[in-house]
């Protein structure tokens, strides 16, 4: 039919298109906010523009590889790739580099290695391959806690290397497991604790003890069903205000400083004007100048290479994780906005071919795919533009980095492999 | 549902985002100027302020180089602070306050921390600055009076506020700008343009280079000069005769509307308002709430004009038609209406316009006055045919001159009747005061100096003005363009005549100044003080106002001298004096001018504050200053000769 045509070699060519896009529209980025006065030689390999050439050049290698590969190696091999995955996390222990304090890369040469990033595409297949089994029932408890042990094992090895941001991504497999027939009502506690926690933090635990009381007694009251216990709400009350002790207790005493004043800036915590004033030069000091970067930008954008911010470097870290800030300053709210309308475009796009899946597989994997780039995406933008708190992770398919863009171009062309051998199994 | 859950939040975050993007990018940001952009460093040229020269091209103002010492707060390292407080001479508690003024302005701004250094403390300091993180010196140029007169003239200027900075961007901290006189009215002409050299920074700021290959770098446009109508000699002479007295002295050139002198007494040496001590001293002059040398008595004084006044009286009476030259009218020691009586001194009588004027008989105004009220249908008609004619002469409303200050005086018309008897309830007696300048009547003395120009021009004057010329450029026409008073030229003969007797024959013959025909006419005004809640009368303030000579005038000169008694008892001498000393450039009447600089009038200013009862006017005395000072005021006369 009609999709049959559009889709040459079986490919998702809109997907293709939107990747191609991003990568690309990222390189320009880089190039502006790594570049020196003037570019002479694109391939200056002591230059991040230089040598994300080369990284996309490999991606390249990397999807042809991906592609030729039959779709049944990947749910056989799920669990090989998966086990590999971890030893490559585990062996970092011994063989590791240190940089900026993390643990989480291989040196090899000149060149560096990240295996959490690889470890993202081994664990959405082990989760596929698991789910998708026929025995598999997501509704017993002792399933949910074997999915459970196959991404907090990972998650787990990542926070240990120092690596929080990372292992939050591994979060985004809740959406997989709730699609797959995890019961409501984890998702409801999910997202309470989420609110009891920034209550807590933000008001103190008294006033989250009352408002808790409140919608707990409310619903009670409210939705009563015959001889329903009283019990239940206090109990959930209590279990609800221990769990808001413990937060307090862990932002405290658990978290670094670095880590309490990212919250506390983002939550507006601190109201002593000479801590403040200290933060703004420390923990806040990327927010501002990217929010600044980005509010220069205006509508049009200054232009390719044009923006003063990105030019003087005022945004450390910018061609990694802050490059959307390069986007806003360079291209204005219309570039910055096509980005957003992109990713948002590219995640609805694979949910929609997950959908349409005919193998469990296949859809739990696509669906791990979309989660990930989804919390990825979220993260990064939302930090950049301070919505949500600095937590250092990459912008898929756009920041500087060779792991980076290796990892999510298997992890996604993975997917285009799967979704076009569909076709052949009509 | 389930399949809903994650494609929910896919699309509210996007949303979302594109929501946030709106509001950094669109709704909360600004057209892009580099001027604005904080990664983008400005470095100002600044130009050379223009010169300013006298009628005689005389240079009064000219520039000197000033060092500042700037501070970019967060630059500023660890060091000694109390050894390089004592370096600059300040206290530890005033460098932390400036420090924290500074980088409450800005932590990545340059401020000025310590402004206008001698030239010595620069030499010294320039070499130990770089030893300070954080701090350097600055050049720049400041004002040099070259004369130490025309304070109130020429002004002063000083560090930009910021209200000022907010309304015109063209400012930003630190700059100097005109802030009175001469520097405040023509400060675009004199400042010129400041250059503005683009600099990218890193957030380390450091030089990247120049800004988009300086595509939006200016340079510095000179500032230009420009010549004053000031004669700077007999605006000396004028400050000279003021000394002891407050007062004011305007003089205009009537051929042009050129202001010759602006004296107003107290004055200060200009040279104060230079520099680091600026604002000390400006305060100090400020704060001085007696003497008020910040206040321009030549501008701003406005008082009841008294009998020159009369002189418009006359004018309006014949231009109406109420009465001919040889019109008389009976003086019986004042004029009796209803059961009150205006009082004159003893004179000839009955009394035709030349002897009215001469003897400024209260009686024969009173008399036009009624005439001119009469006149028409109702009074309050005749009061506004009045009120135009008077006000035709540049009284009653600002001159639209090119000075800094100055006042509307006030002259009535019929609604400022209606709004206090009630419309149609008041009658010309009620307004009798206006026949002899009291009363409603207020002008200041340029006003005054001014209509004695349109006087002596026989029915016009040019609008006041200080400026003469600016380089490659011409001064404002409406300075150039004769404005006419409503009254034919025909009418003016027999009112000058009558201002030349008051030289004659009448109330200023002691002040003739032999081989110049002087017109004039004394004046005085009565004023009040409150002292202890009681509205108390103080010695009249001396007025005089007069233009020599007779036909062509080069001179219109008003004089006034708080609490300086009758007309010609300061204010006519002084008058005499400047006229003679602008058209002969030597003093006959020495006898004059040894009155005016003998006798102060210090004492009469100190009574209201001495807490004794204290006599006026009849019971006042001359007080006689010193020999030793009297000498020091001859020699600065004779430093003012030599030139
Ligand atoms: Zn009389």
């Amino acid at each position: 039919m009609i999709r049959e045509n559009q889709r040459r070699f079986g490919f998702d060519w809109l997907t293709i298109i939107i990747y191609v896009l991003l990568v690309g529209f990222g390189y320009i980025n880089i190039m502006s906010a790594s570049h020196n006065g003037e570019i002479t030689n694109y391939f200056d390999m002591s230059q991040p523009y230089g040598k994300q050439l080369i990284f996309m050049g490999l991606s390249i290698v990397l999807i042809i590889l991906t592609l030729s590969v039959e779709a049944k190696f990947y749910e056989r091999f799920a669990s090989i790739i998966y086990i590999v995955a971890i030893l490559s996390l585990l062996g970092l222990f011994v063989f590791g580099k240190d940089v900026n304090g993390a643990r989480s890369w291989y040196g090899i040469g000149s060149m560096t290695i990240q295996p959490s990033e690889f470890a993202k595409f081994a664990t959405a297949l082990a989760v596929a391959k698991y789910i998708s089994d026929i025995q598999t029932n997501l509704k017993t408890i002792k399933d949910q806690l074997k999915v459970a042990a196959i991404i907090i094992l990972p998650a787990l090895l990542i926070l240990l290397q120092n690596d929080a941001g990372s292992t939050l991504v591994y979060a985004s497999f809740f959406f997989v497991f709730y699609r797959e027939g995890l019961q409501q009502v984890y998702i409801i506690i999910g997202f309470s604790l989420v609110v009891l926690a920034v209550l807590a933090l933000k008001f103190g635990l008294t006033a989250t003890g009352l408002i808790a009381a409140l919608i707990i007694f409310g619903l009670f009251f409210f939705r009563r069903k015959k001889r329903a216990s009283i019990l239940q709400p206090i109990l959930i009350l209590i279990v609800s205000l221990v769990f808001a002790f413990g937060v307090k207790l862990f932002y405290n005493n658990v978290l670094k400083p670095h880590q309490q004043n990212r919250i506390s800036l983002w939550l507006r915590l601190e109201k002593d004007p000479a801590k403040l004033e200290r933060m703004k030069k420390a923990e806040a000091y990327n927010l501002i100048q990217s929010e600044e970067a980005i509010g220069a930008g205006g509508f049009w954008g200054k232009g390719f290479m044009e923006g003063t911010r990105t030019t003087g470097k005022f945004v450390p870290e910018q061609h990694t994780d802050y490059i959307f800030s390069t986007v806003g300053e360079e291209w204005g709210f219309l570039g910055s906005a096509s980005v957003v309308v992109l990713f948002t475009l590219l995640i609805i796009r694979i949910l929609y071919l997950s959908e349409q899946q005919k193998s469990q597989f296949s859809r739990v994997y696509g669906y791990g795919l979309a989660s990930i780039l989804f919390v990825h995406f979220t993260i990064n933008v939302g930090m950049v533009m301070g919505l949500i708190p600095t937590v250092g992770i990459p912008l898929p398919f756009f920041s500087y980095g060779g792991s980076g863009l290796w990892a999510f171009t298997i992890l996604l062309f993975i997917f285009i492999k799967l979704d076009s051998n569909k076709i052949n199994e009509w | 549902m389930r399949k809903l859950l994650l494609l929910a939040l896919v699309v509210l975050v996007g949303f979302a985002f594109i929501g946030r993007l709106y509001y950094l990018q669109v709704y909360d940001s600004a057209s892009y100027n580099p001027l604005n952009d904080s990664a983008v460093r400005k470095v100002f040229t600044y130009p050379k302020r223009g010169y300013v020269y006298d009628r005689n091209g005389e240079l009064l103002v000219a520039n000197q180089p000033s060092y500042d010492v700037m501070v970019i707060p967060r630059e500023v390292e660890e060091f000694d602070i109390s050894e390089f407080c004592a370096l600059l001479k300040i206290t530890e508690e005033q460098y932390h306050k400036t420090l924290d003024r500074a980088r409450a302005y800005s932590p990545r701004l340059p401020y000025v921390f310590l402004s206008n250094l001698s030239k010595e403390d620069y030499a010294f300091l320039q070499e130990k600055m770089r030893k300070y993180d954080g701090f350097y010196i600055q050049k720049r140029s400041i004002r040099t009076y070259r004369k130490t007169i025309g304070a109130n003239v020429l002004g002063d200027i000083g560090e930009v506020n910021q209200a000022i900075i907010n309304k015109d961007p063209y400012y930003s901290k630190g700059d100097l700008i005109g802030k009175q006189g001469v520097e405040k009215t023509y400060e675009k002409i004199l400042r010129g343009t400041k250059g503005i050299k683009f600099i990218q920074k890193d957030r380390f700021n450091r030089d990247l280079g120049p800004f988009k290959n300086g595509e939006h770098d200016t340079i510095a446009k000179p500032g230009k000069d420009i010549t004053i109508t000031i004669d700077s000699k007999l605006q000396e002479y004028g400050e000279l005769l003021m000394t002891n007295k407050r007062g004011g002295i305007i003089a205009i050139e009537p051929s042009s509307g050129e202001i010759l002198a602006m004296v107003s007494g107290p004055t200060y040496n200009p040279n104060l308002l230079v520099g680091r001590e600026r604002s000390k001293n400006f305060n100090k002059l400020y704060n001085d709430s007696l003497a008020q040398p910040l206040f321009d008595r030549g501008l701003q004084a406005m008082y009841p004009p008294g009998s020159p006044f009369k002189t418009i009286n006359a004018l309006i009476g014949l231009q109406e038609g109420v009465v001919t030259p040889q019109d008389k009218f009976r003086c019986n020691l004042g004029f009796n209406y209803g059961n009150r009586k205006m009082g004159c001194h003893v004179h000839r009588s009955p009394a035709d316009m030349n002897l009215g004027i001469y003897e400024s008989c209260n009686a024969y105004f009173a008399n036009v006055y009624l005439k001119i009220m009469n006149k028409y249908d109702s009074p309050a008609k005749s009061m506004d045919v009045w009120s135009n004619h008077v006000k035709s002469f540049g009284l009653g409303n600002y001159l639209g001159n090119d000075l800094s200050v100055g006042q509307p005086g006030k002259i009535p018309t019929a609604n400022t009747y209606n709004r206090a008897h009630g419309e149609g309830r008041w009658y010309p007696t009620f307004t009798l005061s206006n026949a002899i300048g009291q009363g409603e009547v207020l002008a200041t003395p340029i006003q005054l100096a001014n209509m004695a120009a349109a006087i002596g021009n026989r029915g016009y004057y040019y609008t006041p003005h200080i400026i003469k010329e600016i380089q490659d450029d011409t001064i404002p026409s409406k300075y150039t363009t004769p404005n006419y008073t409503s009254i034919d030229e025909k009418y003016f003969e027999p009112v000058v005549q009558g201002m030349f007797d008051v030289y004659n024959k009448g109330t200023a013959d002691m002040v003739q100044i032999p081989g110049i025909e002087i017109c004039g006419k004394t004046g005085t005004a009565e004023n009040f003080a409150i002292i202890d809640s009681v509205k108390t009368q103080l010695t009249d303030h001396s007025i005089f106002v007069a233009f020599a000579p007779k036909d062509n005038p080069k001179i219109a000169i008003a004089v006034f001298i708080e609490n300086g008694y009758f007309g010609s008892r300061f204010a006519g001498k002084m008058a005499s004096l400047m006229i003679e000393k602008y058209l002969k450039n030597e003093i006959t009447r020495t006898d004059l001018e040894n009155f005016v600089l003998r006798y102060s009038l210090e004492h009469e200013y100190k009574k209201p504050f001495s807490g004794e009862p204290f006599g006026i006017n009849r019971e006042t005395i001359l007080d006689p200053i010193s020999d030793e000072e009297f000498e020091a005021l001859q020699r600065k006369k004779r430093r003012i000769d030599s030139k």
